[in-house]
Order: structure tokens, then C-alpha cells, then sequence
């Protein structure tokens, strides 16, 4: 899967969680809490959802590295080497 | 499981408590002397003034009273003498935009110092402070601000822009608003004020004003099963409360350094969170982050916390995340740990002993009752899984409710968790609705909807919610103010929302919809149901899960029967159906 691919997994699944997020709108670079209400329930259910569609287990202590879409890509590309 | 009783020695403490006999000193208790407040000339009484003004007046004038921390845990400290000269400030401020003696002064801010200073600056100013919850949408921050009669709100430019500019015309009272700018020079939201402008006028101090003990200072808004948001009043007596449970439940002393995480938007960030360690002249810390293992673990060794108040949602995300984070520092200050919000499970209880080598101290309160009521405390043995026992000064017990009144249950029995009136910080009423206000009590008892029962020795285990109401990661949300979101939906005819039981938050918030004629259930209505529902509401309050049902069982005057649904999602017996409607 290359970077646009992943990218666009990642917003299917975040809004799958939160669809009142407008992926045209989204900005990659602007933590989502920032953009819109996103809370720490909605990352719990984000990191379920990446489990059971990426296969990647994100535990607890790395929920602040997925705060914005480019600083998700980034931790799975590491975690993916 | 079962857990054992934890024992306290009094030489295993790191500190010897201030309440060290729990019967003697229900014995002879007294409010006044537990909270060691001041007061003002003429028996007046003010918040702001217990909190903030004797200290920066006295010994404690350079020591730090809050400090904030920013996104990279930078702090910003203020002693209380900068406290004291910065709500002077707001205060002086709100009187020169108009506001008096009751009228309303509402937050939408998230943990910035801002939100603090204003909390302190308006009662201060003898007006009320209103705080809303950052993440809420438009639909609860509108009917909250309409019901409080709103004059002046305080928030964010992007909060203002996302989800109170389009709601200004229609709250008429809402006169002023004070935008803090997130970028210096950045444009100011037409309609609003500038809030740092706002306050740079006056530096001349400003004299606390001399409210009676009764004047409201709060005014908090919690949720009931049906109809609109209720909003809790609140004096200024009830920093009596404050003062007190904080120091005999949070063991709160000298030179402690204290961090409670509740955001000011539910009651718990007020009481405990801004009025409670300033009245008893602590160092308070205040993160504006969210919940972040690694980041609470450095807070808690860095900043040497001694007392931690946290919500039980916190301490299981936490454990998800495993001990060896928490391993990873010391925590020598750390002496005492305290938990509300819902009731906490006794393997978060000894948990804490396995991260911290101390017991967290669940307790019980609400919004109604302002302060702690039920508690574990540090020099009594601990139930894991209890409440505690009712906090010296506080009458509680078990009450069944009949046809001649009340009676009380028998020791183990379940019935309603009730209160004898009279504990200082009880609140007032709900605001313009006295026939609800009444509902809460039975002669002289306050009846709590909270389901409980007691043991043998006096220890209180909390059951369930007597009515539907729905208690979501700490947080009491509405079904009905949940359904009438989603019934503006073009899409649905009906809806039915109930809590479900989730392993992190307690309870999250399910809702079932019945379609009107011509839309069709899937994956795309779902989601858009659940958009529609996120944006009037905010995260905190929609649901996470929405279900589709042919048709919501009704009772035959056609009321959605939650109960039932609760029932039938979670395969419990489905009681008694008498009242409901054929083919449901």
C-alpha cells in the first residue's frame, strides 16, 4: 500500500467513527481535536478500527502519535518498516 | 473475585491524615470548623474571596496556587497574588460591561487560565458562572445558554466560529461575548470582544462584592431523563463544602501539590477542580491536554503530585495501557489517590496499588449535592468496590420508597441512596423549576436516583440508576435531549437511546432508530444519522452506535419504552409488560 492508499484507508476509517468529519475539508497537518470534536473515546475506537482493518495493534501509550492524519501515516510507515 | 478489605496503618501513611478517626470525628463534627473559611464583615460570604483574596492578602501571597500546563508541559504559574490581581481584572471587567449582582456569566473554553479567571472573577463580581463543556455542539451549548439566561460568554475564536456564531440570534440575553484569540493579531469574529482588551483597562483592583451566604455563585447544568437540561444552583455557602470534604475525603493539607483532571465544564472541575484546593490554599495543577498515559505519568513525577483526583474512564484506560509506562518514573510525593464519576470496579482499586503502591479512593457525589458525600478516606479501611462511608457531618441512607413516603431499606437491601437536608452545599433548586426541585425529596430527605445499598458496617456499594439516565465516561447524558437530536434527522420517525455497557467508559450511548416511510437502512444512513447527531451535539454527548430497528417498543400512550430495549440488547429478563403496545 503506498501513501495515498494509506491515507485513504485512514479517513474511511476515521470517518466511520466520526462522519461529521468532511474528508475534502480534512487537514493532514492540524491535530483532529483541533479541527473537530474528537475525543479520547473516538481515538479508542480509531485504534479498533485500524486493529481490525490494518492488522497494526496500536497500544495505548502510542494514542498521541495518531492525533493528525500526516502523524498517522507517519507511525504506521515506521511501525509497517 | 473477591476482594479483601484494604487496611490502613496509621504508620504506612506518608503523612498523618487530617481525619484519623472516621467515628470520633463524625461524632463531634462541625462544617464551619472543617472548612476554616474567613468569611466577610457582616456575615457575608464569597467564593472568590475564600479562594483567592485572604491568601494573596496573607502568608500565602508568592506561593503558587495554579499551575497550567501547555502542550509541551511548559508551565505557566500564577501565585496567589497574580490570581487575586487577574480575576480583580475580570471582575472589574464584567461590571463594566453591565453585568450585576445573579446575572450570568457562561465558559466554553477548555482548561485555558482564562476559563479559571473568569470562573473566580464573576463571583467575584456577585454574578454567576455558567460553565459549558468544550465539546459540546451547538444543541447542548444553545439550550443551556438560553435556559441560563446567558449575558456574557467567554470562549474560544474557533470555539466561537464552529458553534456559537450561528446560534447568536437566537439568544437574545447572550449580550456580550469575549473571545480569547487562539493567533496574536488574528481577525476577531464580528460580534465579539477581544477578552485581553477587555480586561487591560482596569488595574486599579477591585473589592470582592459582599454576597450573602445564600446568593447563587453557580450554576451547573446535569441531565434528567426527560425534558430539558436542569439547571443546578448553587450559593456561595457552598464553598463550606468544598472546603471541608476536600480536606477530610481528599485529605487535602499544606504544601500539597494537586491534580485534579476534571475539565470545569461538569461540576467535579469547579468543586474540585478550581474552588475546593484554592479555598485550602494548595499548589493546583491543570493540564489543558487530553488523556495521555505517557503525559499523565511524567505530570505526576515531575510535577511531584501528592494528592491525585481522577474519574474512573481515566484510571481503565490507563491500566489498558499496562503497567510498565507506569513503572517507568517514581512518584515519592504521591501520597493519596481519589476517584468519582461512576463507580469504580474494585480491580481499578488495587490497581493502583500495583502502579503507585497506593489504593485508589472511589466516592460519591452529583451536581446536586456540591460536594462530596460518600467517601473513602485515608485512614479507614477500604471496601474495593464501596463508595465509602458517608462523610462526617453527612446523613445518608437507603430509602424504599412507598405509599406513605419513605422507609428505610434493610441493612443489604437495594433501594434509593438519600440525603438529610441540610449539608451546606446542597443546591438551591433548579433553576425556574420548583415542581422538579420537589420531586428530589421526601420530607426532609434528598433522594438521589442513585440505586445503592449498605452493609453491616456502614459501607455504601452503589447498584445502578433508579430512571434512564445514562452515565458515560463520568459524564450524565440525556436520552431524551440524545432522541430529540435525532429526530431532527429527515430520516427518522422515532428513537430509543440507552446506555450499553462499555469496559473503558462504563456505559456508551446506543441508539435505536425507526425510519420514516421511503429511506432505506445501511451503512450510508447510518452514517449520516450518526453525522447529524455528532454535529448538534458534540462527541461527548452522541452516540457512539446506532442501531435500526423496525419498530421501537412503545407503551400504548406511545412513550419509546427504554427499559426494554436495554433489556432486549443486553438478554435481561424483560419485566413487567403490561403497558406496552401490541406487536412491539
Amino acid at each position: 500500500m503506498n501513501r495515498e492508499e494509506l491515507k485513504a484507508v485512514l479517513v474511511e476509517l476515521l470517518t466511520g467513527v466520526a462522519p461529521d468529519v468532511d474528508p475534502a475539508a480534512l487537514l493532514p497537518g492540524v491535530d483532529f481535536r483541533d479541527q473537530f470534536d474528537f475525543d479520547s473515546m473516538d481515538t479508542l475506537n480509531f485504534a479498533i478500527a485500524m486493529h481490525q482493518s490494518l492488522g497494526v495493534n496500536v497500544p495505548e501509550t502510542d494514542y498521541a502519535k495518531l492525533a493528525s492524519l500526516d502523524k498517522c501515516v507517519a507511525y504506521l510507515e515506521l511501525r509497517q518498516g | 473475585m473477591q476482594f479483601a478489605p484494604i487496611q490502613k496503618r496509621s504508620d504506612q501513611l506518608r503523612r498523618a491524615p487530617n481525619l484519623e478517626d472516621y467515628a470520633a470525628s463524625r461524632s463531634c463534627f462541625d462544617w464551619q470548623a472543617a472548612a476554616a473559611l474567613e468569611g466577610l464583615p457582616g456575615g457575608s460570604l464569597n467564593i472568590a474571596h475564600e479562594a483567592v483574596d485572604r491568601h494573596a492578602r496573607g502568608a500565602r501571597a508568592s506561593q503558587r496556587a495554579i499551575r497550567f500546563l501547555g502542550a509541551d508541559l511548559a508551565p505557566a504559574d500564577y501565585t496567589y497574588a497574580d490570581l487575586k490581581a487577574a480575576t480583580d481584572r475580570v471582575a472589574a471587567a464584567l461590571v463594566r460591561l453591565g453585568v450585576g449582582p445573579g446575572e450570568r456569566v457562561a465558559t466554553l473554553a477548555g482548561r485555558v487560565p482564562a476559563q479559571y479567571l473568569t470562573a473566580i472573577g464573576a463571583m467575584k463580581a456577585g454574578a454567576v458562572f455558567l460553565p459549558l463543556f468544550s465539546a459540546f455542539g451547538p444543541e447542548p451549548i444553545r439550550a443551556r445558554l438560553e435556559l441560563g439566561g446567558a449575558r456574557v460568554l467567554v470562549t474560544t475564536d474557533l470555539l466561537y466560529r464552529r458553534k456559537v456564531a450561528a446560534l447568536r440570534e437566537a439568544l437574545p440575553l447572550l449580550e456580550h461575548v469575549l473571545v480569547l484569540r487562539t493567533a496574536p493579531g488574528s481577525e476577531l469574529p464580528p460580534g465579539t470582544l477581544d477578552f485581553d482588551e477587555a480586561l487591560a483597562a482596569g488595574d486599579g483592583g477591585f473589592e470582592t462584592r459582599r454576597t450573602r451566604p445564600g446568593d447563587m455563585a453557580l450554576l451547573h447544568f446535569t441531565s434528567g431523563t426527560t425534558g430539558l437540561p436542569k439547571g443546578v444552583m448553587h450559593a456561595h455557602r457552598a464553598v463550606i463544602g468544598h472546603a471541608a470534604t476536600a480536606r477530610l475525603a481528599l485529605d487535602l493539607q499544606d504544601g500539597d501539590l494537586y491534580w485534579c483532571t476534571a475539565d470545569p465544564g461538569w461540576v467535579t472541575g469547579v468543586s474540585y477542580g478550581i474552588i475546593a484546593p484554592l479555598a485550602c490554599g494548595v499548589t493546583m495543577i491543570v493540564d489543558r491536554e487530553e488523556f495521555d498515559p505517557e503525559r499523565w505519568y511524567a505530570i505526576l513525577a515531575g510535577e511531584q503530585v501528592s494528592v491525585w483526583y481522577t474519574a474512573p474512564t481515566a484510571i481503565r484506560m490507563l491500566m489498558k495501557a499496562g503497567l510498565e509506562p507506569a513503572r517507568r518514573h517514581t512518584y515519592p510525593a504521591l501520597r493519596h489517590l481519589a476517584s468519582v464519576g461512576e463507580p469504580l470496579n474494585p480491580e481499578a482499586v488495587v490497581w493502583g496499588v500495583e502502579a503507585f503502591g497506593l489504593p485508589f479512593h472511589d466516592n460519591w457525589w452529583q451536581t446536586e449535592t456540591g460536594a462530596i458525600m460518600v467517601a473513602n478516606y485515608p485512614s479507614m479501611e477500604l471496601r474495593p468496590g464501596s463508595m465509602g462511608r458517608p462523610v462526617p457531618g453527612v446523613e445518608a441512607a437507603v430509602l424504599k420508597r412507598g405509599a406513605e413516603g419513605v422507609e428505610p431499606a434493610a441493612t443489604g437491601e437495594v433501594g434509593e441512596l438519600a440525603l438529610k437536608s441540610g449539608w451546606p452545599s446542597m443546591f438551591m433548586g433548579y433553576l425556574g423549576d420548583e415542581a422538579r426541585t420537589r420531586k428530589c425529596f421526601a420530607g426532609d430527605w434528598y433522594l438521589s436516583g442513585d440505586l445503592a445499598r449498605m452493609d453491616e458496617d456502614g459501607y455504601f456499594w452503589f447498584v445502578g440508576r433508579a430512571d434512564d439516565v445514562i452515565k458515560a465516561a463520568g459524564h450524565l447524558i440525556s436520552p431524551f435531549e440524545v432522541e430529540s437530536a435525532l429526530l431532527r434527522h429527515a430520516a427518522v420517525a422515532q428513537a430509543g437511546v440507552i446506555g450499553i455497557p462499555d469496559p473503558v467508559a462504563g456505559s456508551a450511548v446506543k441508539a435505536f432508530v425507526e425510519l420514516k416511510p421511503g429511506f432505506e437502512a445501511g451503512e450510508a444512513l447510518r452514517r449520516d444519522i450518526l453525522a447529524h447527531a455528532r454535529r448538534l451535539l458534540g462527541a461527548a454527548v452522541a452516540p457512539r452506535e446506532i442501531a435500526f430497528a423496525a419498530q421501537l417498543p412503545r407503551t400504548r400512550s406511545g412513550k419509546i419504552m427504554r427499559r426494554l430495549l436495554r433489556a432486549r440488547e443486553l438478554g435481561l429478563p424483560e419485566g413487567d409488560l403490561s403497558t406496552l403496545e401490541a406487536g412491539a
